[in-house]
């Protein structure tokens, strides 16, 4: 299987520890993967307006770039990329107005775009195939008596015709931590909003929904919240800061993204694993788990 | 608060230009709540999601213009996957902010943002803000 990889902005600066910690488990896993060439901004918010087409030109332009390399799938690892590539392809494949709209505007591209690119999230290729039963098996490191809380946060799972799982109640990341050898905890926040983009203008609200959401976690036990999205893991880890001026029971929590305990179990190397990078330092609860 | 409910504002071309942006019958809503239940942002909304779809519906513009709660609204998305009427209300909330922003009322004005503001974000956030709040 040919896998295009598409990294999107903040993976290549604020959250490089997203970036290296899955690149080194894909390698790990015998996965290769190759970075989409020329790639460009994914769009990362999906225009809802019906006549916006020109808002679609970013993800579509990827979409052509990864036909161009002959991949059998663009892998995203940013929830908010997923999205936007995966709506931006299924509209353009629904909508035949549309798509004459947007082939006769990017004529430059020199490929008309069908609609035809197979847009997968990590987590789909984990988990149909790689498959999480060979996924244990590789596992070098179990994470043992770790309990991880999966924050979803909507772009994974919503709207329901593109989420990668079921829109109330997925379960992809909690399979995955249990074939990783974690404990996952539920709790009733995981697809709730963490305020996204209101973070420039408004940090407050992001702050308040930080302890909703953490609190929920924190009170059915878990140790770490892991995450798939680079705007939820900003919001959840660096926000925390505000959250405490604004509640004085709030208790600091680490947030990881999956991929960073994916690349634990699987043995990849500290420097991989970049832990240096976060707000809420995960180091004291690791090593208490044993686990670096 | 007073409202002067008349046929003429519920045949305005607002409510047209909502339904076309949004891609949404208006009138299919029949005002059940469930989205204003189980939206995270409520508490900071100054009229509820469904209370928006109701002001449509009455042709209300400027009282909605004037709202703040699409806005506030960051395109979650869990209205829409839960509404019994299969309404697209995040879609109605967008098609509310593309009249303000078309006519260049951006709701965040990027000279005023602090350098401090800026550089504490990913670009992430930076780009989706600048994509849902200006024009």
């Amino acid at each position: 299987m040919k896998i295009s990889y598409f990294p999107g902005c903040t993976l290549k600066a604020n959250a490089k520890n997203f970036e290296d910690s899955a690149l080194c488990s894909l390698k790990k896993l015998g996965l290769e993967v190759e970075e989409l060439r020329r790639w460009n901004c994914c769009g990362t918010v999906y225009s809802l307006a019906a006549d916006d087409i020109i808002h679609h030109v970013a993800p579509v332009r990827n979409l052509i770039f990864s036909k161009e390399a002959k991949a059998d799938a663009l892998v995203t690892l940013c929830a908010m990329c997923y999205n936007t590539l995966k709506r931006a392809n299924d509209r353009f494949k629904k909508n035949a107005e549309d798509r004459d709209i947007i082939n006769r505007f990017m004529d430059a591209e020199g490929l008309a775009y069908e609609g035809d690119v197979k847009v997968l999230h990590l987590l789909e290729v984990l988990r149909d195939v790689v498959k999480f039963e060979n996924l244990a098996q590789k596992v070098v490191r179990p994470l043992k008596d770790l309990n991880v809380a999966s924050y979803y946060g909507c772009l994974l799972v919503r709207p329901k015709e593109i989420g990668l799982d079921n829109v109330e109640n997925p379960q992809v990341l909690e399979n995955l931590m249990s074939a990783l050898g974690a404990q996952p905890v539920d709790f009733p926040h995981k697809t709730e909003c963490c305020g996204a983009y209101q973070t420039v203008d408004n940090p407050r609200i992001v702050a308040e929904r930080t302890y909703q959401i953490l609190t929920s976690a924190r009170s059915r036990g878990a140790d770490v919240v892991a995450v798939s999205c680079p705007l939820c893991a900003f919001n959840l880890d660096t926000r925390q800061k505000e959250t405490v001026d604004l509640h004085s029971d709030f208790e600091k929590m680490p947030i990881l993204y999956f991929s960073q305990l994916l690349g634990i179990a699987l043995g990849c190397p500290v420097e991989a694993l970049r832990f240096d990078l976060h707000d809420v330092d995960p180091k004291p609860v690791l090593k208490r788990k044993g686990l670096i | 608060m007073r409202v002067n409910i008349s046929q003429k504002k519920i045949r305005d071309a607002f409510v047209v230009k909502i339904e076309e942006l949004s891609g949404q019958k208006i009138l299919a809503c029949y005002q059940c709540g469930k989205c204003s239940a189980g939206c995270p942002a409520v508490s900071e909304m100054d009229i509820l999601p469904n209370q928006v779809i109701r002001y449509v519906q009455l042709g209300f513009k400027d009282e909605l213009l004037k709202s703040k709660s699409f806005w506030v609204c960051a395109s979650c998305l869990t209205c829409n996957a839960r509404c019994p009427k299969g309404i697209k209300i995040a879609e109605v909330m967008e098609a509310v902010r593309q009249i303000s922003l078309r006519k260049r009322k951006d709701y965040v004005k990027i000279p005023t943002l602090t350098d401090k503001q800026k550089e504490e974000v990913p670009p992430i956030a930076l780009i989706s803000s600048f994509r849902k709040y200006t024009s």
